[in-house]
């Protein structure tokens, strides 16, 4: 197993009185895709959001224990949370691009962190777009609508605008959920071709994409991670009696 | 798009033909130990039973985690599954060459009278096993046809040997380990050809989807 890249140890997380996450440890490995499953509810999506502080907002979480990226503790005071979150990317589970141009969409990031030329923007923009395997189909629209894209490609470029920043690990979280076959298909292939730079962590609802494209899978059940290791391994003989019944559809 | 499946699916069909390119090896060096009297070779033919065996739990292996990761279906699904009943055929192939090995090997029997209606009956099995693979590889109706109307050439070798050992047991000193040993040999060559034929069934059916019908 690789260097682990993102670290929780006795994570807990409430929501008001709703305990969430519930003394969660879990090693993510680098340039690996890890997948976060369980039924609705079960905190996959709290401790994915926890990972780039996609919870500040919430009002009345309260966090205890250790979350670390890269050694450094996630929730410390003084975190430079807009550093964090260039590092550490995310992509939604419905395509949400900003209504511009597609070129803009993607240079929104770096212009924000101030690249200013238009020479490095140019090739920012082209480069996340050849990433996120959509640059044949828009590089000669670059200037049209990005809502003008079918809902594949608008996800797609998400995915580039993520990348534009030159992130180091990317959430997915049910990222393909809204999508059809084909289109779920090229996202699959587009993380399996990133892991080789990125860490990739996705929640998924759909347990086959989950066997298909991850090399690590965690299973949470009502704010425990109940299960967490090599994803064939888990999905042919899993450990523990709650996993198995969830995989085989028993429960969940 | 499915890249990555694609890309199994090759890798299953080039362990496939390693697999089949050892057992006509396997049956080939008991043919050969059997003409030329070479027990050296006879005894090399176990090992490569053995070397079978494991590209049989590879291949097994890798056919499970297609079926666990991409939930085949359609032609994908019949595909993998043959593939799987096949190299259960293709490892009796193995089997039944070390069986042949290890009756030269513990009689003697080489360079026999009958050695070249065996090795006539060897040449054709070992084409049946080649092509049962490759049928299963290119898709190819025809050939695994073929194969399967080839089994009646050895079986025709084997009712052959089989009269000619008849013909010395009813003779006035008949030397009976002798033809039982060989009539071993030439049932274990049968029996490989039946295997290249369920083989060659399993082809049919991953391409059309219709079994044949029970003979």
């Amino acid at each position: 197993m690789p260097e682990s890249i993102l670290s929780a140890k006795h994570l807990d997380l409430w929501y008001g009185e709703n305990h969430a996450l519930k003394d969660v440890s879990l090693d993510i490995p680098a340039n690996r895709i890890t997948a976060l499953i369980g039924p609705s509810g079960c905190g996959k999506s709290t401790f994915l959001r926890t990972l780039n502080r996609m919870n500040d907002l919430i009002p009345n979480v309260k966090i205890t224990g250790s979350l670390t990226y890269r050694g450094e503790e996630i929730y410390a005071p003084g975190q430079d949370v807009t550093a964090l979150r260039k590092n550490i990317g995310m992509v939604f589970q419905k395509p949400n691009p900003f209504p511009m141009s597609i070129y803009d969409n993607v240079a929104y990031g770096p212009r924000t962190h101030g690249i200013r030329s238009r020479i490095k923007l140019d090739r920012i923009v082209e480069e996340s777009l050849r990433g996120a395997a959509i640059w044949d189909e828009v590089k000669d629209r670059l200037k049209k609508p990005a809502l003008g894209l079918s809902g594949g490609q608008q996800q797609r470029l998400c995915i580039a605008r993520a990348l534009a920043v030159k992130p180091d690990v990317l959430l997915m979280d049910e990222s393909t959920s809204a999508l059809d076959p084909i289109s779920t298909s090229k996202i699959e292939e587009l993380a399996l071709e990133l892991k080789q730079n990125y860490t990739i962590v996705i929640v998924t609802h759909n347990m086959q994409q989950a066997v298909r494209i991850s090399d690590c899978t965690a299973f949470f059940l009502l704010g425990e991670l109940i299960e967490f290791g090599n994803t064939e391994k888990m999905f042919s003989q899993p450990a523990e009696e709650r996993t198995e019944a969830y995989i085989t559809g028993r429960f969940g | 798009m499915r890249t990555r499946f694609d890309e199994q699916l090759d890798r299953l069909h080039q362990e496939l033909i390693l697999m089949g390119a050892l057992c006509e090896q396997a049956i080939a060096r008991s043919a050969r130990a059997l003409h030329k009297g070479d027990l050296a070779l006879a005894r090399s033919v176990p090992e490569l039973s053995a070397q079978i065996a494991q590209k049989e739990r590879e291949i097994e292996g890798m056919c499970l985690k297609l079926l666990l990761q991409q939930q085949p279906v359609a032609t994908d699904l019949r595909t993998i599954s043959s593939a799987l009943k096949m190299i259960t055929d293709m490892n009796r192939i193995g089997d039944n060459s070390a069986d042949i090995a290890e009756i030269i090997v513990r009689t003697n029997l080489a360079g026999v009278d009958e050695a070249g209606q065996v090795h006539d009956m060897a040449q054709a099995v070992i084409r049946m096993v080649t092509d049962s693979v490759d049928a299963f590889v290119r898709s190819d109706v025809p050939l695994a046809r073929q194969v399967i109307r080839d089994d009646d050439v050895v079986d025709a070798c084997f009712n052959n040997v089989k009269k000619s050992l008849l013909l010395r047991l009813r003779s006035a000193e008949p030397d009976v380990d002798y033809a039982l040993d060989l009539l071993m040999v030439v049932k274990y060559l049968e029996r490989i050809g039946d295997h290249a034929v369920n083989v060659a069934n399993w082809v049919l059916y991953a391409i059309t989807g219709v079994r044949e019908k029970v003979s």
